[in-house]
């Protein structure tokens, strides 16, 4: 009982929120229905995404116990039962993992202030350009007490924050840049210096909102319905859509064609699957056949990095970001520049030397005690899951495929595990899919759905989801070690 | 028996010499390793693989084993050990997961031997047999453990940790068959080297990664393994159940742990992260490092002890690219640093005194506590004579009450919660808390207050109302001319005719000016110098007049104090002895028990009228004419201090914080730093949680705003069944879905 009472309760503040924050663009449209008083919003999307069918996802309401308790649990700490819950909840195991951290840094004990907390959120979630999150925490920002002045940009934010911007660009684009005069900047700077504990719970946070603006964009998440391009006021029978609705998201009308890239022949896609569990069974077995020299093997380490550059699609023109969402960070020029392609050279990073399990927990845990802990456990669940099953084979050892997809995103940030080989990734990873892989990794605001569409066609949505859990774990791992190896420079 | 009898003649026949040196290397080593005559050390990192001989005074570099046109990722070393029986016989751990055998019997330039490519990834760790010459052990993070035979190609046999990652494989040096691996899941294994199908026993030694597990040299059976989650525990292998013995809590992750020689209950550990020194512990004192060597700039990645039965040389090599040999004597010993008295008030005022036997024994004899002694409890622990350390263990516990109702601390209580610190104007503020103190009867700090505001506030901007406040009290009570006179100007506060009239008051008592602004001075020059003789010569004419005037100001506030000024007084030097902290509140109320501080109270509050009527009267003048603004701030430091030296911490912070700016750089940081935390230390014994917040959050230091960053967890408890609710935020899990 009590619950569906808060239920109500939530649903009519985040109406008068979405009343506040209103659909500016559109005041047109309100005009028609003043008369009524009442203005009742419908949902614009088609579920929690727009590349999983509505269909595919699981409604609420038919979940088990375990995903029913995962609900109660996300909705007890956020008040809400947002998309990206309802979309990871394919993989309930890892979303409890998920949920508990995120409410963890959010609003467990921590060295920051609630408000900063969010806004850090949107700082992050805004180096993307993700409207979704950003919408999403300006909602808990104010709720939380945030002064709304520092909405309307990072120059209105205390000096404290806009000390923080360099790091948040750096860690979202280039984290390998990332020194100890970084750290040393921030937490020497007079009355505005952050202090150790402050810093890593920022990382984290920072780490977290771009990986999740990766999942936000790789997985197609819609507008919650009570944020901005969620919903509309426009009654169903209305045809002519408002175009800053769509717009407004990430929603390019051009996407909201049917896809093209689905119309190869069923049979084809089917030998894709075949094909790559061939692979795998022959990389199994032809794993001690030839042994690659070592200068083979430190080479094919540098030629994916180095094509893991040019693994972009070829629109890569420039995209203008929604004003909005600009505000929150300058610089928007700023953004994820590959390796070599700028003549800087960059010692690759040793995870031999420097890895999570042994030194980034240790540190964290020591300045921020609990959360290394669960990132550690995010982690395990993230690189460890799977259901032995691939597409509609089951019974599949994918550990070889995970642990490809997971070394090549980190060779994608320069991290080299000495004891790979860096073959393997292209035998296992096509071209379509290390688009995806590096588009939502690198610039998640370019993900369309015809690239989520066009990589392993056969295999189901879950599975997709499940891929994503693979890359924002690892893209998280990867800018957290950046930025702790500095923060260890620092302290030694 | 044969191979120990060996090793001693070794020793004896040339005995260990050097010194604590240290050479460096030309890249961040990862793992070092001893050879059998304790004369070379091997040193292996990423990119450096080389053998060091020890010589007297210094390290000599004597082979660099890494060759070859390019550097390979073969020579990425994880791990290095020497063969203990073969001088010539090594083996390394490869990143890339391949073990490398090396033979520096070699006659050509290149010394490797044979390299097993099994492992799928890194290998952590190898291990010689301790008495096989060619049986090699390897821990992978491929979740397998392999033995080897030197004498063939491949490995002998298998050891699968179920895909868990191994961190750390040793061979027991008594069980010939058996040796132990530790996993990072928190597992540690024990295997019988012929059984390759499954492990002997498994149980779990530590939440998160074993990193690292040595055997006794001596004790069979015994098991010292360290993890990510900062313990290194023995574990007792010989009952049918692993015994925890002993467990040591470090402050940082464990990455390496070696027994001492010769010492049955030390060891040696270096931590993964963070803390660079390597401390040897004694398992059964676990919490003060025996000793600890402080040479390293950047985190130890190796140690080992030079001579299996020398226990004082100890070599280290570490990501700062040094090489280190430690000579015991040379250590530092934190248990000398360590403070052997320990000090802690009790609920109701009772203090508890810890030290050593003979400390105590001697101050007894110097003075007996008899009198004071009212219920002394005295404990000894027993003495174990096997302990090398009993001498220190053995210390005195002494309880010592307070008399009933000496030690009431509600003064402090109600003024820390009446207070007002923040939010309004300096007068307002000084006004607020004069008040305050008045009405508690601490007639003293009330007149610092309001010396305060007149020096730091123009009366131009002093409220009418709080003139009015402060000074309509005095007149009520009939005080003398002078101030019902400032009465009558001041309380309109508002028009000209005012400012006339003050200007009139001030050439009226113009010469009333020079004698109480000295007096002013004086006063708080005295108050410094502990003002414990009373300087009779500023008590002019009217004080008694006005004492006695003052007083029935709030006789039932000044009343409760006055029980204090006839306590028997010999309760106070005896106690005095023992608390000679100046930090804590019971001093100050001590200090009010003596008749010397009471006296000084007594002057100031003499003193109130005098200073705060005339002053007020005059102290726009005294402003604006001749001083400059900060001209009392070193009078109100020194104010300040003399409150924090008094105990009273209460008072010396909360100015700060009133003042804020204007007498904050005169004071520096570490001793405000140290008034704050003492303050937020006695709020917090006296659950004043809402101030003590306040405290921090105007404060300015940083070190004390950290601290309201700390964790502070709320937990809630279900009003129907009262279980806690764990996890489920406001809903309980027996009634929240029942409604």
């Amino acid at each position: 009982m009590r619950l569906a009472t808060a239920a109500n309760e939530a649903y009519t503040t985040s109406l008068t929120v979405s009343e506040l924050l209103g659909c500016k663009q559109c005041g047109g449209g309100r005009v028609q229905d003043e008369e009524l008083g009442i203005r009742i919003p419908r949902p614009l999307g088609h579920g929690p995404s727009r590349f999983i069918p509505e269909k595919e996802i699981l409604q609420v309401g038919s979940e088990d116990a375990q995903m029913h308790a995962l609900f109660a649990d996300s909705f007890a700490a956020l008040g809400r039962l947002d998309n990206i819950t309802l979309v990871m909840v394919f993989h309930p195991q890892y979303l409890e993992s998920f949920l508990k951290t995120q409410h963890y840094l959010l609003q467990m004990d921590g060295p920051l202030p609630l408000h900063y907390r969010h806004y850090i959120g949107i700082m992050a979630a805004a180096r993307h350009q993700c409207s979704y999150l950003v919408n999403l925490h300006v909602n808990d920002f104010l709720h939380v007490g945030g002064d709304p002045k520092w909405l309307n940009g990072l120059e209105n934010a205390p000096q404290k924050l806009q000390n923080l911007g360099e790091l948040n660009k750096v860690l979202a684009h280039r984290p390998w840049l990332i020194t100890k005069e970084h750290i040393e900047g921030l937490l020497k700077a007079e009355e505005h210096s952050w202090s150790l504990a402050e810093l890593v719970h920022a990382v984290v946070l920072l780490t977290h909102y771009h990986s999740l603006a990766s999942f936000t964009f790789g997985c197609g998440i819609s507008p919650e319905i009570h944020c901005d391009g969620g919903h509309t006021f426009r009654p169903p029978s209305v045809s002519n859509y408002c175009i800053c609705d769509i717009t407004n998201g990430n929603h390019n009308v051009d996407e909201m064609q049917v896809n093209s890239a689905g119309n190869i022949s069923v049979s084809d896609s089917f030998f894709e699957v075949e094909a790559l569990m061939e692979k795998m069974r022959q990389l199994q077995e032809c794993k001690d056949e030839e042994e690659a020299s070592q200068e083979e093997m430190a080479s094919r380490f540098e030629i994916e990095k180095r094509e893991s550059m040019c693994a972009f699609s070829s629109d890569d023109e420039e995209v203008t970001p929604a004003r909005d969402v600009s505000r929150h960070f300058e610089d928007t020029s700023y953004g994820y520049k590959d390796f070599s392609r700028h003549g800087m050279h960059v010692p690759t990073f040793r995870v031999q030397d420097y890895c999570w399990e042994d030194h980034g927990y240790s540190l964290v845990n020591r300045l921020y005690p609990d959360v290394g802990q669960l990132i550690d456990e995010k982690f395990h669940i993230a690189y460890n899951l799977t259901y032995n099953t691939m597409a509609m084979h089951k019974d599949v050892d994918t550990s070889m495929l995970r642990r490809a997809i997971w070394n090549y995103i980190h060779c994608m940030f320069g991290i080299r595990y000495d004891d790979y080989d860096y073959g393997e990734i292209n035998q296992l990873l096509d071209r379509s899919f290390k688009v995806y892989i590096k588009t939502v990794v690198c610039t998640p605001e370019k993900v369309t759905k015809r690239m989520y569409d066009s990589f392993w066609r056969q295999f189901k949505h879950s599975e997709k989801v499940h891929v994503n859990l693979l890359l924002i774990e690892a893209r998280m791992q990867a800018e957290l070690l950046y930025a702790l190896r500095a923060i260890t420079r620092y302290m030694t | 028996m044969e191979k120990m009898s060996r090793v001693t003649t070794a020793l004896g026949g040339s005995a260990l010499t050097g010194r604590t040196m240290h050479c460096h290397l030309d890249a961040p080593a990862n793992a070092i390793s001893v050879c059998r005559d304790a004369a070379q050390v091997v040193v292996a990192g990423r990119s450096i693989f080389k053998i060091y001989a020890i010589e007297e005074e210094q390290f000599v570099e004597k082979l660099n084993l890494r060759v070859g046109r390019k550097p390979s990722l073969n020579l990425s070393c994880a791990d290095v050990v020497w063969h203990q029986m073969d001088e010539n016989l090594l083996a390394t751990a490869a990143t890339n997961g391949v073990v490398v055998t090396w033979n520096l019997g070699r006659p050509s330039r290149n010394k490797q031997d044979q390299l097993f490519t099994e492992h799928k990834r890194t290998v952590n760790k190898v291990c010689f047999h301790p008495t096989e010459a060619h049986v090699l052990l390897s821990g992978s993070q491929d979740g397998f453990m392999k033995c080897f035979d030197l004498r063939r190609k491949d490995s002998v046999s298998t050891f699968s940790g179920q895909s868990e990652s191994v961190r750390d494989v040793q061979f027991s040096i008594r069980d010939y068959f058996t040796f132990a691996s530790t996993f990072e899941n928190g597992n540690v294994q024990l295997w019988d080297i012929r059984r390759p199908d499954r492990c002997e026993r498994m149980f779990t030694a530590h939440n998160g990664p074993v990193f690292c597990c040595d055997w006794h040299p001596e004790d069979r059976g015994w098991l010292a393994t360290g993890g990510r989650d900062k313990m290194v525990k023995v574990w007792d292998m010989t009952t049918p159940r692993a015994k925890e013995m002993h467990c040591v809590q470090t402050i940082a992750s464990v990455a390496r742990v070696k027994w001492r020689p010769e010492c049955r209950h030390h060891l040696a550990t270096c931590s993964m992260m963070v803390d660079h020194n390597i401390y040897v512990w004694d398992v059964r004192r676990p919490f003060v490092p025996a000793a600890m060597f402080e040479e390293h700039r950047d985190v130890t990645t190796g140690i080992a002890w030079r001579h299996p039965h020398d226990p004082c040389f100890l070599l280290s090599g570490s990501k700062d690219s040094t090489l280190c040999q430690h000579l015991f004597r040379d250590a530092s010993q934190p248990v000398e640093r360590a403070n052997p008295e320990g000090l802690c008030y009790g609920l109701f005022g009772d203090v508890a005194f810890a030290a050593k036997d003979s400390l105590v024994a001697a101050e007894s004899g110097r003075k007996p506590y008899a009198g004071d002694r009212r219920h002394p409890i005295f404990f000894k622990r027993k003495l174990d004579p096997a302990e090398p350390f009993s001498g220190l263990a053995s210390s005195a516990l002494s309880v010592f009450e307070t008399e009933p109702g000496g030690g009431s601390m509600s003064w402090f209580v109600d003024t820390a919660e009446r207070y007002a610190l923040a939010g309004r104007p300096l007068a307002e503020l000084c006004d607020h808390n004069a008040k305050v103190a008045r009405e508690l009867g601490r007639n003293q700090v009330a007149q610092t207050w309001t010396m305060l505001r007149i020096i730091y506030c123009s009366p131009g901007l002093v409220s009418s109302a709080s003139l009015n406040h402060s000074v309509g009290k005095g007149s009520s009570c009939g005080l003398p001319l002078i101030n019902s006179f400032n009465l009558k100007d001041m309380t309109p506060g508002l028009g000209s005719e005012t400012r006339l009239d003050r200007s009139k008051g001030d050439t009226r008592s113009d010469t009333v000016l020079l004698d109480s602004s000295a007096t002013l001075i004086t006063n708080e020059d005295n108050e410094e110098t502990e003002g414990s003789d009373v300087p009779a010569d500023y008590l002019l004419g009217d004080v008694e007049g006005e004492e006695d005037e003052l007083y029935p100001l709030d006789p039932e506030h000044v009343h409760p104090e006055e029980p204090e000024y006839v306590l028997p007084q010999e309760a106070f030097p005896l106690r005095h002895e023992i608390l000679d902290t100046p930090s804590g509140p019971e001093h100050l109320q001590d200090k009010a028990d003596s008749p010397h501080v009471s006296g000084s109270e007594a002057d100031a509050a003499s003193l109130a009228p005098v200073d705060s009527f005339s002053l007020l009267s005059i102290s726009h003048a005294l402003y604006d004419s001749r001083l400059p603004s900060d001209f009392f701030s070193v009078l109100v430091c020194d104010m300040l201090r003399f409150y924090a030296e008094q105990g009273d911490v209460q008072m010396a912070v909360s100015v700060l914080i009133v003042l804020g700016e204007r007498v904050r750089k005169d004071i520096d940081e570490q001793t405000q730093e140290h008034w704050y935390t003492s303050y937020i230390d006695l709020l917090q014994r006296f659950c004043l949680w809402n101030v003590s917040n306040e405290v921090v959050k105007l404060s300015t230091s940083r070190a004390v705003s950290c601290l309201n960053q700390a964790s502070t967890t709320l937990h809630v408890n279900c009003s129907h069944c009262k279980r806690p609710m764990s996890s489920r935020g406001w809903v309980c899990d027996r009634w929240g879905s029942g409604g």
